[in-house]
């Protein structure tokens, strides 16, 4: 039966060899041979496999199994390396707003490729790694049992990375959509669905292999991000291909209808991806970390089943004055606004878990990382019903606050409540004693945080400033400012973020490293953490 | 009173919940889009792209203009006097996919057609700041020095006929003809194109002649946006019930 692998490989291949032949566009050229490329490497991946002997280490005490722990390793050094290169995008083309100069005018260097490449980078490629890592992380543990699967779980992890690849180099290729955060082009969009397919069901076989009765609250969180985003995903990538052997294709989907189903997905992505998945990973490392359990039951559940039912109605908010109908634009706002309960309810179970154990905020960076990515999800959370509402959105909307919001929402709580997840398990996947350096977690929580308040605020000065000059008036009853002038204002504000870009990226270069010399069994020798540097008065 | 414990326990179930839950704000907000008169009023003047215009909105979303330029001019007082006229839905109902975008840092394009020459499109597109000193838009000298491909501009076409976009065999089978005679007003079949294509620009939009460049085709979709509503005659209230 295990020939049967080799089946789909196959297949893969011949597709990557079929597009490659016929390309009508070099984009689609590039992405066969990426196609042919990755085929024979999986080839060699499972003859490697199939000739290795089964490195059984001994099952976990009182248990007849071990966890599935390679692919969840191979998954936080993606993770590492793509939340580095994210960042580090993320600061080129911050740096081409505050300097044009930087954009080269070359096709793959200008604004306008390189920012999907940042968005996917960070949201796909960083949050999308950490999302699959963890949820295999926790649900093994959380279900007693061993990822289901033998060449499943590889296969989500190997198969989103080539989604990445194709995505990233399509973006500089000029293959997009131009659907936000959906650009990835018809083929790369089927790809992807076949991963998620197998990523849920690799999820569900593990539940139903589980000895423990009940399903753990970070798995409900879990699943509904994988099921929803499948739903979005393939609804609003609808389109038809020009040519079979092309990469362009016509989104099947116009005008209005098609703006509200982009921010359906849109604002999902953010409510899906970036919020119940990420939730998940709340609900279960910030009680271990902390060694307590979470604060309320009852209101986990009432947080899940209140978060993704009001989550789906809050797209139309994206949509504001625009040709929509106004109940739309209405309902949009007013789920927004009643969305602020559930995700405080959250933000509360998650901090309140701390209950008794404040003190070792003081003595833990981990935690203290993971606490305030809670307290950004307030925040940003707190932000987004406001700016929700129409009189603010008319101000706001197509600003640089929506950017402000955006990133005090990533930077804040996905990347942080990230760090915090991948510093809890760096030393337990590689089975080391502790991590390389706590000082760098400290150092890293501070460049972060510095780097969030300089980011966040330049965007609100920018952004108000930006608003309210588009709508100024002179006393004669003329607009007051030339849209170019209202550009040129924007300058010391785009240099203050590329700062804050900066001092976030330095932090997570030091986590790489951190975790770096962690994998490779290292210790910094360094005073214990916490402890004051004077000895208290004898006597 | 229900029980939660039995969704925690029956992993199936749960995923029935968690799609049925999910389902109805989507369904709620969307469905109606497709039937109610206001999302699918037909506006006079309202005509599927040419093939040259159809090239150039696709050389626009290549390189990902709609990142910094919104196309949706919102009925506030400040936009309709910087930008005109507020966006109708009608307006983008031949866009697949739509383009209204989500943040100005370059002004709102929907009108943009007819505001500025070809030559000053061209003069910027290629050095912004030559032009626009506080500009902080890249610079696009390659459009200029890049041929156009549009060899199958027929199967462009049809694609667009499949999603709905109205466009005729003879539309189809003229697409090639149409698009070289859109930047050759001499050509004997441009009065065939402008027939096809009511009020279409049909002029030699970089100012080269002999090839047919990527910045032909992106000027001469600048150059229609917004303009094929003609707003002295639209009357807001007709479509209203």
């Amino acid at each position: 039966m295990s020939f049967l692998i080799y089946i789909p490989i196959g297949l893969s291949a011949l597709t990557g060899l079929f597009l490659t032949a016929n390309a009508v566009d070099t984009g689609i050229y590039v992405h066969g041979w990426i196609f042919v490329i990755g085929s024979v490497l999986a080839g060699f991946f499972v003859i490697k496999k199939s000739f290795d002997a089964p490195r059984f280490q001994g099952a976990l005490p009182g248990e007849d199994f071990e966890y599935n722990d390679g692919v969840i390793r191979a998954g936080l050094i993606a993770s590492t390396f793509w939340g580095v290169i994210g960042f580090l995008v993320g600061v080129v083309i911050a740096s081409q707003l505050a300097f044009p100069v930087l954009n080269f005018d070359l096709p793959w260097t200008n604004f306008g490729r390189l920012r999907p490449l940042h968005t996917s980078a960070v949201i796909f490629a960083f949050g999308g790694n950490v999302l699959i890592m963890t949820s295999f992380y926790v649900v093994q543990r959380t279900s007693r049992a061993r990822l289901a699967g033998n060449y499943a779980p590889w296969f989500v992890f190997w198969g989103y990375q080539m989604f990445i690849v194709l995505a990233a180099t399509g973006y500089l290729l000029g293959v997009t959509q131009s659907k936000e955060y959906a650009e990835p082009e018809w083929y790369v969009d089927i790809w992807l669905t076949i991963v998620w397919v197998v990523y849920l069901l690799v999820f569900l076989a593990t539940l139903w292999k589980r000895k423990e009765p009940h399903i753990y609250v970070a798995n409900w969180f879990y699943l509904a991000f994988i099921i929803t985003i499948a739903m979005l995903h393939i609804v609003n990538n609808l389109a038809i291909p020009v040519s079979l052997a092309g990469a362009k294709s016509y989104i099947y989907w116009s005008g209005v209808q098609d703006a509200m189903i982009q921010w359906w997905y849109g604002h999902n992505a953010v409510g899906f991806f970036l919020t119940a998945g990420f939730l998940g990973i709340m609900y279960y490392f910030i009680p271990k970390q902390a060694n307590r359990p979470v604060y309320s039951y009852r209101l986990s559940i009432i947080h899940f089943w209140s978060l993704i039912f009001l989550y789906i109605w809050v797209g139309g908010h994206h949509l504001h004055y625009t040709a929509l109908p106004d109940w739309a634009q209405t309902l949009g706002m007013t789920f927004s606004l009643m969305l602020w309960m559930p995700s405080w309810g959250g933000m509360i179970n998650g901090l309140m878990t701390l209950s008794g154990a404040w003190d070792k905020l003081r003595t833990d960076p981990v935690l203290r990382i993971l606490v305030i990515s809670v307290a950004f999800y307030g925040m940003s959370t707190f932000e987004g019903p406001l700016m929700s509402i129409k009189a603010v959105n008319a101000l706001s909307h197509y600003t640089d606050w929506t950017i402000g919001h955006v990133h005090s929402g990533a930077l804040g709580w996905v990347g942080m409540v990230s760090f915090g997840a991948i510093y809890y398990m760096a030393p337990k996947l590689w089975a080391r004693e502790r991590l390389y350096s706590l000082a760098m977690v400290s150092w890293h929580f501070w460049l972060s945080t510095f780097g969030i308040v300089l980011y966040a605020s330049a965007m609100w000065v920018s952004g108000i400033m930006q608003g309210l000059m588009w709508r100024a008036y002179d006393s004669l009853g003329f607009l007051e400012y030339s849209f170019a002038e209202t550009v040129e204002a924007m300058h010391p504000f785009y240099s203050i973020r590329v700062l804050g870009g900066v001092l976030y990226l330095l932090g997570g270069m030091l986590m790489a490293y951190n975790v770096y010399r962690t994998i490779k069994g290292d210790q910094r020798q360094e005073r214990p953490f916490g402890v004051p540097v004077a000895a208290p008065a004898q006597g | 009173m229900f029980d939660h414990s039995k969704l925690e326990k029956n992993s199936i179930l749960m995923v029935v919940c968690i799609l049925i839950v999910v389902s109805i704000g989507g369904l709620v907000e969307i469905l109606p889009l497709f039937y109610l008169e206001s999302t699918i009023e037909k506006v006079k003047g309202m005509r599927p792209y040419t093939p040259l215009e159809l090239h150039g909105r696709n050389i626009y979303i290549r390189e990902g203009c709609y990142n910094c330029h919104s196309q949706m001019i919102r009925p506030l007082r400040d936009e309709l006097e910087r930008y005109g006229h507020y966006s109708l839905a009608a307006e983008s109902m031949y866009d697949h996919p739509f383009q209204w975008g989500s943040k100005r840092t370059g002004p709102d394009i929907a009108r943009v057609g007819g505001k500025y020459s070809d030559k000053w499109h061209k003069t910027h597109l290629i050095d912004p700041r030559s032009l626009v000193p506080e500009s902080v838009m890249p610079g696009y000298p390659f459009l200029a020095e890049t041929a156009l491909k549009y060899s199958d501009i027929a199967q462009h076409l049809e694609a667009n006929r499949t999603v709905g976009v109205p466009y005729s065999d003879d539309m189809i089978a003229n697409a090639k003809a149409d698009l070289e005679a859109q930047v050759d007003p001499d050509s004997d079949n441009v009065d065939a194109m402008l027939e096809r294509y009511p009020g279409a620009n049909a002029r030699n939009f970089d100012g080269v002649s002999g090839k047919v460049s990527e910045m032909d085709a992106l000027i001469a979709y600048l150059q229609v946006l917004g303009t094929m509503v003609d707003f002295s005659v639209y009357n807001a209230e007709e479509n209203q019930r």
